[in-house]
């Protein structure tokens, strides 16, 4: 059978598991819907956690984004991990004891202030949709990669799926089905990793093979050969990287906090039944997502060894048939800049922006003296000719490895789980945001439990349209989007949640001041560099060197600082507050 | 439960593990991991050189292993305080 066929099968089977979840495990209470009752198990909820947390970043983008960025790709690995200890250690057990149902409800009541509690919705708001509008955006990549389905009717689809069981199910629908989508995601991950470590390494386990030395008898440890492989062609050697110290420093600090702030991620932990079992349940969640983790810098080295193997100063002609796929998908392609037939792999990008195939009409491909795939692209003036995209590192490794392929098709329902775990999270969270932040709490307080209900569905269902749209017209790159996410979590709640759980004396109008500073602060960073003025985009032109994703962290610190100076103006909190924040601090 | 339980204390010893394990996660991750990794490259670690595993591998098992440290000192703690939920 081919690819198609047994990705349909796969995809098939995984959807109908996921329905079948969803009718099963329906809420019938907003307490159901919001925090699955609080009676989630703590390994089942470490566990949807991690499915939560891995997004279609994590499963698709990240392993490639390293395999090119080498020793740099740390700022993923140890940022995306490092956060759980924060977690653990300064938040969950504490948010679980305070015993509501969002991280807005903790602003609002650790602040006494409306003003703070709608301050930590616009955040909450702002960090769920650029999340959620990536994930949709890789729902329809996926689709129209594996399925030769327009991304338009990939994110459709998406959408349907996700909207059924977020809005039927509200948290307990999405913790059951991101068990199963954890489950689904990280066998999709491994198969490929083991068999792809055994044929270059002798060792199954990726872990251990990324460290060993290569089956083709010359003895030579892997990162050896592939350092030597990148000196001879004029990269900077694999692990060594080019970042700057300090941005490597900042981007991680970033990341981690901003893990730790992003509300989706802290609800879960709202779910679990008492305080010890947040903590443990952290620690559950932590070991799931180390097995993608630490798999990942492995499938980086692996592919990216495998890849140079195959094309570098290689004959065109002598390509095997997945590079033709891959070009004709424009994520892999050839520019005979010197006309020798021989494709030379060098650093620098090799066309100017991202490949436009050149056609006759609309579906002849026009093709070179080798029959390559040509591109209207200007070329750029140096000597690499291969256009590589980061994402298919992932999504080709079957096929490059000559894997079956019922792996390949693994490959695609595996970063459908990741994608659709993810934004149903998120969806969750906004609707939550808007139904019991918003119209509960502010507009209406004596809403009844079923009206607040059909308003918390109303508002995922909104939500699922509003997040299809940004899929289909995505502002910007999925991995900018994401990163934006993080600055602003990590500047905006996470200084506001420590300061109210450490330091009684904190005040509303400390908080207040402290979560719009660092929110305006690192927003306007990211639109200065991003958005407005890409172009002077370049360690130069950064503030100490620190790039837009590693700006949430001067963002936290001038939120920090702002806090506790407008605090010191205003009075303290009043004393049942502060006897709140004493509470919350034992576990019973 | 009526008697006055000694929380001050409790509180004290929390932060006090908090301090603990947070330094050896820094240490782990922005030192081993980022700051001393240049040094750390000079020692190897079968095919690895010992920063950069420090930055790709080891950083993530110690997170791991520290979470866990830290549930079984706080459950401890949470017992030896009577801040227990489990001692009714």
């Amino acid at each position: 059978m081919d690819v198609q066929t047994w990705t349909y099968i796969l995809v098939g089977i995984t959807f109908t598991i996921y329905i079948g979840i969803a009718i099963w495990t329906r809420a019938g209470t907003t307490s159901e819907f919001y925090v699955a009752e609080g009676a989630v198990n703590p390994l089942v909820n470490g566990m949807a956690t991690a499915a939560d947390w891995m997004s279609a970043a994590s499963f698709l983008s990240m392993a490639g984004l390293i395999s090119f960025m080498g020793y740099d790709g740390a700022v993923y690995l140890m940022g995306w991990t490092g956060g759980y200890v924060l977690l653990a250690l300064l938040l969950a057990p504490y948010l679980r004891k305070f015993g509501k149902f969002t991280v807005p409800d903790f602003i609002g009541d650790r602040y006494y202030s409306d003003v703070a509690r709608t301050v930590a919705v616009i955040c909450a708001l702002i960090v769920s949709f650029t999340y959620v509008a990536g994930q949709m955006r890789g729902v329809g990549l996926v689709f129209s990669k594996f399925l030769e389905v327009d991304i338009f009717w990939g994110v459709i689809i998406g959408m349907t799926i996700v909207f059924f069981y977020a809005v039927l199910g509200g948290m307990k629908g999405i913790t059951y089905t991101q068990v199963a989508q954890y489950c689904v995601l990280i066998f999709a991950f491994m198969v490929p990793a083991f068999f792809i470590s055994l044929q270059l390494t002798g060792s199954p386990i990726p872990q251990i093979g990324f460290g060993s030395t290569v089956t083709d008898g010359s003895g030579m440890y892997l990162l050896d050969k592939l350092d030597a492989l990148h000196t001879e062609l004029g990269f900077s050697e694999y692990t060594s990287g080019t970042k700057s110290m300090q941005d490597v420093f900042f981007i991680t600090v970033a990341l981690m906090v901003g893990t730790a702030g992003l509300p989706h991620v802290i609800v879960r932990f709202f779910t679990v039944p008492k305080v010890k079992d947040a903590r443990i349940s952290v620690g559950y969640a932590l070991v799931f997502i180390a097995i993608l983790y630490t798999t990942a810098p492995a499938i980086a080295v692996f592919s990216r060894t495998n890849l140079i193997e195959t094309v570098s100063e290689q004959p065109y002609e002598e390509m095997p048939a997945w590079f033709n796929t891959w070009e004709e998908t424009a994520l892999l392609n050839w520019v005979d800049k010197n006309e020798d037939g021989i494709i030379n792999y060098k650093p620098g990008a090799a066309i100017v922006g991202a490949p436009n195939i050149s056609r006759d009409g609309i579906l002849e491909i026009n093709r070179g003296a080798n029959n390559q795939v040509l591109l209207l692209n200007e070329p750029t003036a140096n000597e690499n000719e291969l256009y590589v995209d980061r994402d298919i590192m992932v999504l080709a490794n079957p096929e490059i490895a000559g894997l079956p392929n019922w792996v390949a098709a693994l490959v695609a329902a595996g970063g459908l789980a990741a994608a659709l775990s993810t934004a149903a999270g998120l969806l969750l969270v906004i609707s939550t945001s808007v139904s019991h932040d918003l119209i509960k709490k502010q507009f209406n307080p004596n809403i009844s439990d079923k009206a607040e209900l059909m308003y918390a569905r109303i508002a995922a269902g909104v939500a699922v349209v509003v997040a299809g749209y940004f899929g289909i017209n995505p502002p910007g790159f999925v991995a900018q989007v994401v990163a934006i996410a993080f600055g602003l979590a990590a500047a905006s709640f996470f200084p506001a949640i420590i300061l109210g759980i450490f330091y009684k004396k904190m005040n509303r109008e400390g908080a207040v001041a402290g979560m719009i500073a660092g929110l305006l602060f690192t927003l306007a960073y990211i639109i200065f560099f991003k958005i407005l003025f890409p172009e002077l985009n370049t360690p130069e032109n950064w503030w100490f060197g620190i790039s837009p994703e590693g700006i949430g962290t001067l963002g936290m610190i001038l939120n920090l600082l702002v806090s506790l100076a407008i605090g010191m103006i205003y009075p303290e909190p009043p004393q049942e507050v502060q006897d709140m924040v004493e509470s919350i601090r034992y576990p019973k | 439960m009526s008697e006055e339980r000694d929380l001050k204390g409790y509180w004290k010893k929390n932060l006090k593990y908090l301090g603990i394990l947070l330094t050896i996660w820094f240490i782990v991750s922005y030192g081993f991991g980022i700051l001393l990794a240049p040094t750390l490259n000079e020692i190897r670690f079968a095919g690895f050189k010992l920063g950069f595993w420090f930055a790709q591998q080891g950083s993530i098992y110690a997170f791991v292993i520290l979470i866990f440290v830290y549930v079984y000192l706080m459950n401890k703690l949470d017992k030896e305080f009577g801040v227990s939920e489990e001692d009714v």
